[in-house]
């Protein structure tokens, strides 16, 4: 059984039409209909946040909603993220600090990092606090936490 | 694993979302943080789902004459950042950060957390713990039902198929009331393996009229029936402090499972609970000189 | 020019401003026209006998387009049974993709649905109908041991799958004479390896070509080629792996899974591309475990503090079947033969033996085997240094093994070489102000606060030689390879034989190469993991990047680098001796000025080559292998600490704050090495106190799901401190050791014996890991009744 629903959002500030079948999770769709595949996929219950987009600027597991929900909102994926240059800071500390190995993490971990720093300047436990939906296997989490420490102090105009 | 099919629909109105739910095999989406998770995994299998996402009725947090509403559609991350909540309902502020992590409160309910009914999640048990009022309306009635006949079992709540949870209304916090809130989970966001909510009221020295919740271990939240008679004074020991955590844990039934046998539960129950005790002892009597361990 | 070195800076890995940007290529980002997907239904059974499969109703439901059983595959696919060349008696049944007559494990898949979405093919799974006769179950491996135990495959005569035994010096007498013996138990739950990527391979065939093309999330590549090639019968030349980007190895991503064999075999059969994801419910009961181990071990020691002999037991947990084609060995074999590896210990008795079950086939895990016997021995002396009132640290530092320049073995036969466990451990207290901490901890037991500092040095084997699977007659390459082509632009290419998950190899590669040859190292591609572009050699397994594919790839730049200034000085009529190259260009030593550039060079010798006055011609293209073949590995070495606080009413434990001096040898990139550490470190503290797949007596798992099975999250992990003490090794050019595993190696002792030092007030000794809040009470309420 399908159930085609029609659907208009934003995808990464363009307009996005598509008829999708109600099972299709966001995640699914963003990468396998819409060959966004900077989105990851690591277990489909919401535990792991390597899908993890920004929805209405707030991140949110793409795994944990439906494709077709996202009917007229405004949704960004790494890719989006990349080309406005919204989180070209932390991207760069991340590479300096090498605040990844395998990379599959990483984008999740960006999306929850870019709401973390959408709000005060976080302390050192408040950015472990704000990760703890994210697992790295690779890291060991230390040079994630000092690459984002890094860009919240010069965001707030400070030495890290 | 992808979800099974099924057929999906999103009413703009409550009636008509009422209306699809009185079919079989209906079932209300909300923030589905649970309900989709559980699709990813087979382990339902509904024919239908009532997107209730865009029914503006269903929003907001209001400070109204019978208490503080959450509707529906509030998130976690609203009550967590609500001002209203922080000042009338202090002990779901105080839980809140215990909540899962920042993207599922992004998109989780407390009303749907309530109809899940989740062991060892917050929301049912603070509700107890304030005990309050669960709204329920299907096509062409509404009930209220307390918080403290709502949770029947495992998973088992008073709601029935065709009805939904359209809000909750929480008691205003009185000025003389005292709350404390503690669980142990194993890492931060997880769900907890033993929680304690506690509402007191202060009345000169002491700490009195005790709601005690004790959840995560039991099948349900778990009221404490033995706390009527036991008061917190301000010089309590921690001696004395610990004697009632034992006598209230006594009371708990917890379910065996991979996180712990019951006496271990208990055990951690009665530390939690005698920390808690502590602690809300000396915030409400600060400065009184509280008694030494 | 030395100030413009790479070698030895903290370079950032080009791959990751790449993957930062979400541009990542993980297999399952590869698009395909006319993919289908395959979806298993897998045995809810650890053991089972199966009577009948349907699969007619499967068959005709929509987008399926084949509904395969093991017979089915049969056809294409030829058995395969792990063989181990010394240990004849590690032999499970031959191997199939997928199970024939009998299921022996929760988890091993039956039939394999095809169709046009994953989705789709999963709906069809519901309507293949299994007749299932269940069998007995041996799950616990105390269980398996049993002389009456049921059989885990009904071709099976005994679970036995490894005994084996060490014996050096006299431990007999030793423990006689010991002025103190101590002694404990040691439990080790079953783990698994939880890469965020799970294990995922699409398979294309084109039967015009009989060609096999496999993209795959895996860390060997040339293995499995050899491996596909064999079992579908197809020339090796016929059959190219290409690992793209990995999101996670580990070691879980060695071997050859069957569900993997399957989905090959099925492209064969289909002649149709395929690909399949494991999803994380599955990836739990079919990816290989690790770990799971029980130990005794006694250790005797003098009355100065001197460790004289050990005494270890261990039973391994095999599961159903032994891992292809390494084997289930290795985490048994190390738990005791790396005992005591780090210190200087004449007597030595072990004993261990292995177990098969009905669980899923244990495997590589990072640091096989290392852990435990590191745990076992660390938790030991700690005990002996509670006997002798002497300070942990203390004991310690009297028993380093003094290997500085000559070569040693330790007592477990482990080879040593060029050790500094005396400076990492002078360099560790330093580094933890370790004096100050057991003041504060006294003063904060005073307080009823129960903070405990533990130690852990180890021995890290890395960059493995032919030695160890060689000698087996499996056929796992040890050896890696370098092909450095000079291109017709000038730039170099570095085609090499190791695979980079994300370790940086392949910065460091380029970084070595950069600096040999003389060029910027912006103008080095590095080539990997893709068998028909990379030449032949082992891939990512046993710590060997950096240490051999980075020694293959420096002698195939000296090469390189000759021929070029051969070329050169025929060019300027110089002689080479006289000439050097820097940021790509060529100097004369005389003169500050660039004669040419390596673009020159390259254009005259490819497309002008009459110009040379040379009667050969030097090859632009070098071809270097390496393997170290006097040794069996090169040792590397380190020492640990942690720091933990432990609430004895609730049973929790937080980790504090962690320390690692390390010795890897040369240090080529310290950004990179660090974090490997530090990964390792996490899934160390993982294993001590969160990690572990619970399984009932009835061989179900309890908790397969990421929800349930914890992995360590970024809230209760501590900062780790890292410092190096570099002693290069002598066995390469080089001179770098290994590091992947330094990390796992130590922390979980690391982590026994902070714990266990808390809690020295209340003279409990903790014994199971992980250490659940639960375990902890249980030992503190035994303790006190």
């Amino acid at each position: 059984m399908t159930d085609l629903h029609s659907i208009a959002f934003m995808l990464n500030g363009k307009s996005v039409t598509a008829d999708v079948d109600a099972r299709l999770h966001l995640a699914d769709f963003l990468r396998h209909t819409l060959h966004l595949t900077g989105t990851h996929i690591g277990c489909e219950h919401g535990v792991c946040g390597a899908c993890n987009v920004l929805v209405d600027g707030r991140s949110t597991r793409s795994c944990l909603m439906l494709a077709v929900q996202v009917d007229g909102a405004h949704v960004e994926t790494i890719e989006g993220l990349t080309a406005s240059g919204q989180i070209a800071d932390l991207q760069a500390a991340f590479t300096a600090r090498n605040a990844l190995q395998c990379g599959y993490c990483t984008p999740g971990v960006l999306a929850t990092a870019a709401e973390l720093l959408t709000g005060n300047k976080p302390t050192r436990d408040e950015i472990r606090d704000a990760l703890s939906g994210n697992y790295c296997r690779c890291t060991g989490y230390h040079a994630i936490v000092d690459a984002i420490e890094t860009v919240a102090g010069k965001r707030h105009g400070g030495a890290p | 694993m992808k979800a099974p099919a099924f057929a999906y629909r999103r009413p703009d109105e409550l009636a008509e979302a009422l209306s699809l739910l009185a079919d079989d095999g209906a079932q209300v989406l909300a923030g589905g943080q649970s309900l989709i998770a559980s699709l990813n995994m087979r382990l339902s299998a509904p024919a239908l789902l009532v997107d209730i996402n865009r029914i503006g009725a269903l929003r907001g947090i209001e400070d109204r004459a019978d208490g503080i509403r959450i509707g529906a559609l509030v998130r976690h991350v609203d009550v967590l950042h609500s001002p209203v909540i922080a000042r009338q309902v202090p002990l779901l502020a105080m839980a809140l950060p215990h909540v899962a992590h920042m993207a599922v409160r992004n998109r989780g309910t407390t009303c749907g957390s309530l109809a899940l009914a989740d062991p060892s999640a917050e929301m049912p048990a603070l509700a107890v713990t304030l005990n309050a009022k669960i709204v329920l309306e299907k096509q062409g009635a509404r009930r209220t039902v307390a918080a403290r006949d709502f949770f029947q079992g495992l998973y088992q709540t008073d709601r029935q198929d065709d009805e939904m949870i359209t809000e909750v209304i929480f008691p205003r916090a009185a000025d003389d009331e005292v709350f404390g809130f503690a669980e142990l989970a194993r890492r931060h966001g997880d769900f907890a393996t033993v929680g304690i909510a506690v509402r007191a009221r202060r009345s000169g020295d002491t700490l009195e009229n005790l709601d005690v919740v004790i959840f995560g271990s039991e099948a349900t939240p778990l009221l404490s029936p033995a706390t009527s008679a036991l008061r917190i004074a301000a010089d309590a020991t921690a001696p004395m402090l610990a004697d009632m955590a034992e006598a209230i844990t006594a009371t708990m039934e917890p379910m065996e499972n991979h996180q712990g046998r019951a006496d271990t539960k208990r055990k951690q129950a009665a530390v939690l609970l005698r920390r808690t005790f502590r602690d809300m002892q000396s915030r409400a009597f600060a400065g009184k000189g509280n008694g030494h361990d | 020019m030395t100030a413009n070195l790479k070698t030895g800076a903290s370079l950032p890995r080009r791959t990751a401003a790449r993957l930062v940007a979400g541009k990542g290529r993980y297999t399952d980002d590869i698009q395909v026209a006319g993919l289908l997907h395959v979806a298993f239904v897998r045995s809810s059974y650890p053991h089972a006998r199966l009577k009948r499969i349907e699969t007619r109703a499967a068959a005709d439901m929509p987008g399926v387009v084949a509904v395969l059983t093991g017979n089915d595959l049969a056809k294409v696919c030829a058995p395969w049974q792990t063989q181990l060349a010394l240990l004849p008696s590690h032999l499970s049944p031959p191997q199939m993709p997928m199970a024939q007559g009998e299921a022996c494990w929760q988890g091993e898949a039956i039939v394999a649905v095809v169709a046009t979405s994953r989705a789709l093919a999963e709906d069809a799974t519901e309507s293949v109908e299994i007749e299932w006769e269940e069998l007995p179950v041996v799950a616990d491996v105390q269980a398996a041991a049993l002389a009456d135990a049921p059989v885990v495959h009904s071709a099976m005569t005994s679970n036995l799958g490894l005994d084996h035994t060490v014996s050096t010096g006299d431990a007999e007498a030793a423990f006689r004479q010991a002025a103190v013996t101590v002694e404990h138990t040691f439990s080790f739950d079953r783990q698994t390896g939880v890469t965020l990527e799970p294990r995922t391979i699409l398979a294309e065939f084109d039967p015009r070509l009989q060609q096999l093309t496999i993209h795959h999330s895996h860390q060997v590549p040339h293995q499995m080629r050899d491996i596909f090639a064999a079992q579908l019968k197809l020339p090796l030349s016929n059959v190219r792996v290409v690992a793209p980007d990995v999101g996670g190895a580990f070691g879980l991503k060695l071997a050859a899974y069957p569900d993997e064999m399957a989905v090959a075999t099925i492209a064969v059969l289909l002649e149709r591309p395929v690909k399949f994801c494991a999803d994380r419910l599955e990836a739990f009961v079919s990816d290989n475990h690790a770990r799971e181990a029980k130990v005794h071990g006694r250790m005797a020691v003098d009355a100065d503090g001197r460790l004289t002999a050990m005494d270890v037991s261990v039973v391994s947990g095999f599961g159903a079947y032994s891992a292809y084609p390494r084997g289930s060995v290795g985490e048994a074999l190390q738990a005791v033969h790396m005992v005591a590896a780090p210190y200087k210990m004449a007597h030595l008795r072990g004993r261990v033996r292995g177990y098969f079950q009905n669980k899923p086939p244990s495997g590589v895990l990072r640091a096989v085997g290392q852990p435990i016997a590191t745990t076992v021995t660390e938790q030991l002396l700690d005990l002996a240094a509670r006997r002798l009132s002497l300070d942990p640290a203390e004991l310690r530092r009297r028993n380093y093994v003094d290997t500085a320049t000559a070569t040693a073995r330790s007592a477990g036969g482990i080879v040593l070489a060029e050790l500094s466990l005396e400076r990492c451990h002078d360099r560790l207290l330093q580094l933890m102000d370790y004096a100050t901490l057991r003041q504060q901890q006294r003063m904060h037991r005073d307080k009823g606060i129960y903070r405990g500092i533990g130690l852990a040095a180890f021995i890290e084997q890395t960059a493995v030689g032919p030695t160890l699977y060689g000698a087996q007659n499996v056929r796992a390459s040890a050896q890696e390879t370098c092909r450095l082509t000079l291109e017709a632009d000038g730039a170099i290419r570095c085609a090499t034989s190791i695979t980079d998950q994300g370790q940086g190899t392949s910065t460091a590669l380029a970084q070595i190469v950069a600096d040999a040859l003389g060029v910027d190292i912006e103008t080095v591609e590095i080539a990997t993991g893709d068998t028909q572009l990379t030449p032949f050699g082992g891939g990512a397994w046993a710590s060997r990047g950096t240490a051999l594919g980075g020694e293959a790839a420096l002698r195939a730049a000296r090469k390189l680098k000759e021929s070029v200034l051969g070329i050169a000085g025929a060019l300027l009529q110089t002689e080479p001796d006289l000439l050097k190259i820097e940021d790509g260009r060529i100097y004369n030593t005389a003169s500050p000025l660039p004669q040419m550039s390596l673009a020159d060079i390259a254009t005259t010798a490819y497309f002008k080559a009459h110009l040379v006055a040379l009667t050969e011609l030097p090859a632009l293209e070098i071809t270097e292998s390496f393997a170290p073949r006097d040794l069996p590995y090169v040792a590397a070495n380190g020492i640990q600490a942690a720091h933990v606080e432990v609430d004895v009413e609730l049973g929790t434990i937080r980790v504090l704050d962690f320390w690692v001096v390390d010795d890897c040898g040369r240090v080529i990139n310290p950004l990179l090495v660090d974090e490997q550490i530090r990964g390792g470190v996490v899934q160390g503290i993982g294993a001590a106190l969160y990690e572990q797949c619970i399984y009932g007596a009835d061989g179900q798992l309890e908790n397969g799901s990421l929800v349930d099975y914890l992995v360590p999250m970024a809230s209760e992990m501590p900062d780790i401190h890292v410092a190096h003490v570099q002693t290069p090794t002598s066995a390469t050019t080089l001179g770098a050791r290994g590091v992947g595993e330094a990390g796992t190696v130590g922390a979980a002792a690391a982590i026994w014996t902070a714990v266990n030092d808390a809690l020295t007030p209340f003279g409990v000794v903790l014994s199971e890991q992980p250490f659940t809040p639960e375990r902890v009470l249980d030992a503190l309420a035994a303790r006190k009744d």
